[in-house]
């Protein structure tokens, strides 16, 4: 065979006239399909007389919402409301995450314990979490909180300040004082100023190996700045203590046992998965590495922090962010216990404007930002973690 | 020989190790008291355990209630089971046909003759297949009747457990190939497709299941023209199998990748096309090293089945809280959820043991 018959091959044989055939019978396909959809959907929505559009944000929502972020009133419109239900879909989330990672580390840790009993309590604990819905959990606990836990009345105290009963947990704090604003102020500072510390620390010892105390330093930074600022604005020690008035607390700070609930059940599933991502990590970095470290005379703490660490934390993170992520997506599940989140929100705006498609997209929408920023931080996180080799 | 003879060991009066580092003795010391800061969290773990384990067995066994009915039990100190024996059928089978009953347990009893049969790698052939395609079809055919002499039942009625596993067997039947369809796509060379196909994927992960049940049950009616109408289990199971594709998809994406171009080549050599190729050569091998990982989404998909809840399908969930909603046994809901989790428990527990078991004998093999 010559290359001259090779080039008579028949058009509709060539891959890449075939490929180009191919793509365009796939893309009148799909564009058939959705104009069949959206066709029909128009109808339908012409015949049940359902205007569409995001006009109905601008209106009055006229529910109101158990527990919110910012000031909010029946009066205001559907778009606050909303907004209030993805504050408190970030509120929920963020505590779960802080909380999920202390817990699933901690789990991890006691997995690949030497104590044999702490090794089997955690990998029960790891099979049962990982092995019951989330959802049933949600319920368990709710169920629990309003079962087990007396009226206001009779509520618990276990320690000063402190009131569970079914309504919800009531916990003193500090009551407001100008002095609080410059607390935080210098709390922000002192923790800007150890990250270049930190960084200047790092730049001389690789110059001159000179060894700076950045822990210590750092912490007394932390610690002392905020002291400081609180001895000098008077030192305010007064609590706002919750007090029973008629049939609930007022005062202080409430949890309500919804968002109790829905954060003991995330964060008692969730920490199963992480527990697991961080002994898989753990058990990443041979144990070589750290007889390595220890040979050329690194103290402990370095070798943990120099070698061990960023070795397993790159193996961590990109799992551990897809569970972090995970927890968010989970979270909408509040809508089944009532702690008012983004979906039960919108569930409840699509339900009274009847703009369900608006509604749905915009809960997608919200969820897929939310998974977009994080997978690009991954992006960039992978990028810098990236194994340099040589 | 001679040589031997002399340095044998001798057989009676070996040294043995101290006593303190063998048998019972030696086991607590090497895994409970090594050193004092294990010593001290084996002390604070058994104290804990001491506090909890007697209290809730008291509860749970000694104190309980079995086969009363609830008036008796709000005045026990222990668990109640009463709530759950007494309700047995109904949150088992929801509201099916009480004389009906036995067709949704025999459903039942052959999806569990199947997967016990499939157990076992070595009975995985053609003929297994066409069992699972003749046991499903049994399985609609008793869940829903209308053939040889059943009684037809609305797809309304069906509910509990056999739902559940209805939604979670038959979503990951349909989601497979459509995941395996979506994976392949994602790897294509041709733009189009491959594009089409990750914004499906990531369109889809990135946004959770309640949303996309929403969609099912709210927005599906519309996409339909007039007149045809979907009932809600269908709805749910639509939303559930688009959903769990694209998480299989990500799965066989990973044993896709995993191949060596060196397959691809040699199959090319041979002078298969693209649909002789995946078919004989690459999907065989990645299907096969993607196993592990799919039954964890099997898992999952079990366990995502009880967001029906939300949509107001009657699955175990709905019909446990139903059950809990009856004055007579409102408050015992410990005791239900207990049963029901104990119930997914065994579920995903011994799938997660299988791939466990799986993943060691396919390591062995290679």
């Amino acid at each position: 065979m010559t290359i001259a018959d090779a080039e008579k091959v028949p058009f509709y044989l060539n891959p890449k006239v075939r490929a180009v055939f191919f793509q365009i019978g796939v893309l009148c396909m799909v564009g058939l399909l959705a104009w069949y959809l959206v066709s029909n959907t128009l109808t339908n929505l012409e015949r049940q007389n359902i205007a569409s559009g995001f006009g109905f944000i601008q209106k009055e929502a006229a529910f109101e919402i158990g527990e919110s972020l910012i000031s909010y009133g029946s009066a205001d419109t559907y778009g606050r409301a909303l907004f209030v239900g993805v504050l408190n879909t970030l509120k929920v989330s963020l505590i779960g995450i802080i909380a999920t990672v202390i817990l699933g580390t901690i789990v991890g840790v006691a997995r690949l314990s030497s104590n044999w009993l702490v090794s089997r309590l955690s990998k029960i604990y790891i099979e049962v979490m990982q092995d019951v819905p989330v959802l049933l959990q949600l319920f368990f606990w709710y169920a629990i909180f309003y079962e087990s836990l007396p009226s206001p009345r009779q509520a618990l105290n276990p320690v000063a300040g402190v009131f569970l009963c079914n309504r919800g947990v009531a916990v003193a704090i500090p009551e407001a004082h100008p002095a609080h604003a410059y607390i935080l102020s210098t709390l922000v500072i002192a923790i800007v100023a150890v990250f270049f510390l930190r960084r200047w620390a790092k730049t001389r010892q690789e110059q001159t190996g000179k060894y700076f105390p950045v822990f210590r330093v750092g912490l007394g930074l932390i610690l002392g700045l905020p002291t400081l600022a609180w001895v000098a604005f008077g030192s305010p020690t007064a609590m706002d203590v919750p007090v029973l008035q008629g049939f609930n607390f007022t005062g202080g700070m409430t949890l309500s046992p919804e968002f109790i609930a829905l954060l003991l059940g995330l964060v008692l599933y969730t920490a199963a998965f992480v527990a697991e991502v961080v002994r898989a990590g753990i058990q990443s970095v041979s144990k070589g590495q750290q007889e390595a470290a220890m040979a050329i005379g690194l103290r402990p703490n370095l070798v943990l922090n120099l070698v061990i660490l960023p070795q397993a934390l790159r193996v961590i993170i990109p799992p551990l962010t897809s569970q972090m992520l995970n927890l968010t997506k989970n979270s909408s599940l509040a809508v089944a216990i009532g702690y008012p989140d983004f979906v039960s929100v919108a569930n409840t705006t699509m339900n009274q404007t009847g703009q369900s498609i608006e509604g749905v997209a915009l809960i997608m929408l919200v969820y897929l930002m939310f998974s977009l920023s994080t997978s690009a931080f991954m992006n960039w996180y992978n990028k810098r973690a990236r194994l340099v080799e040589r | 020989m001679v040589e031997n003879t002399t340095h044998s060991e001798p057989s009676g009066d070996d040294i043995r190790p101290p006593k303190a580092s063998i048998g019972v003795i030696g086991w607590l010391r090497a895994n409970l008291f090594d050193g004092w800061l294990n010593s001290v969290l084996t002390l604070v773990t058994l104290f804990v355990l001491w506090k909890t384990i007697p209290p809730f067995f008291r509860w749970a066994f000694v104190d309980s209630l079995w086969f009363t009915d609830g008036a008796v039990c709000r005045d026990a100190p222990g668990a109640c089971w009463s709530a759950v024996t007494t309700n047995l059928r109904f949150i088992i089978f929801g509201f099916f046909p009480y004389e009906l009953q036995w067709r949704p347990l025999l459903a039942m009893l052959i999806l569990f003759f199947l997967l016990f049969y499939s157990r076992d790698r070595t009975h995985w052939n053609k003929y297994l297949a066409y069992g699972w395609v003749i046991g499903l079809f049994l399985m609609g055919l008793f869940m829903k009747g209308g053939l040889f002499g059943l009684t037809p039942v609305d797809s309304t009625q069906w509910g509990g457990l056999p739902l559940t596993l209805l939604l979670s067997v038959f979503g990951l039947t349909a989601a497979y190939p459509l995941g395996v369809i979506l994976a392949l796509g994602r790897q294509s060379s041709m733009p189009a497709v491959k594009y089409l196909c990750i914004i499906y994927i990531e369109l889809i992960r990135g946004v959770p299941l309640i949303s996309l049940l929403f969609m099912g049950s709210i927005i599906f009616p519309l996409f339909l023209p007039e007149g045809i109408t979907i009932n809600s289990i269908l709805r749910a199971q639509v939303a559930i199998i688009l959903f769990t594709a694209a998480y299989i998809a990500e799965v066989v994406r990973g044993g896709l990748q995993g191949m060596s171009q060196g397959q691809y080549e040699a199959a090319d050599s041979l002078g298969l096309n693209y649909v002789l190729t995946m078919r004989l050569v690459i999907l065989p091998q990645a299907l096969k090293i993607v196993i592990p990982p799919t039954v964890s989404i099997l898992i999952s998909a079990f366990k995502d089945t009880s967001l029906v809840v939300i949509i107001a399908l009657f699955d175990l969930l709905k019909t446990s809280q139903t059950v809990l909603s009856n004055p007579e046994w409102m408050g015992f809901s410990r005791e239900v959820y207990l049963f029901v989790a104990i119930l997914y428990f065994l579920g995903c527990f011994s799938m997660s043991n299988y791939s466990r078991r799986l993943e060691r004998e396919l390591d062995r093999g290679y």
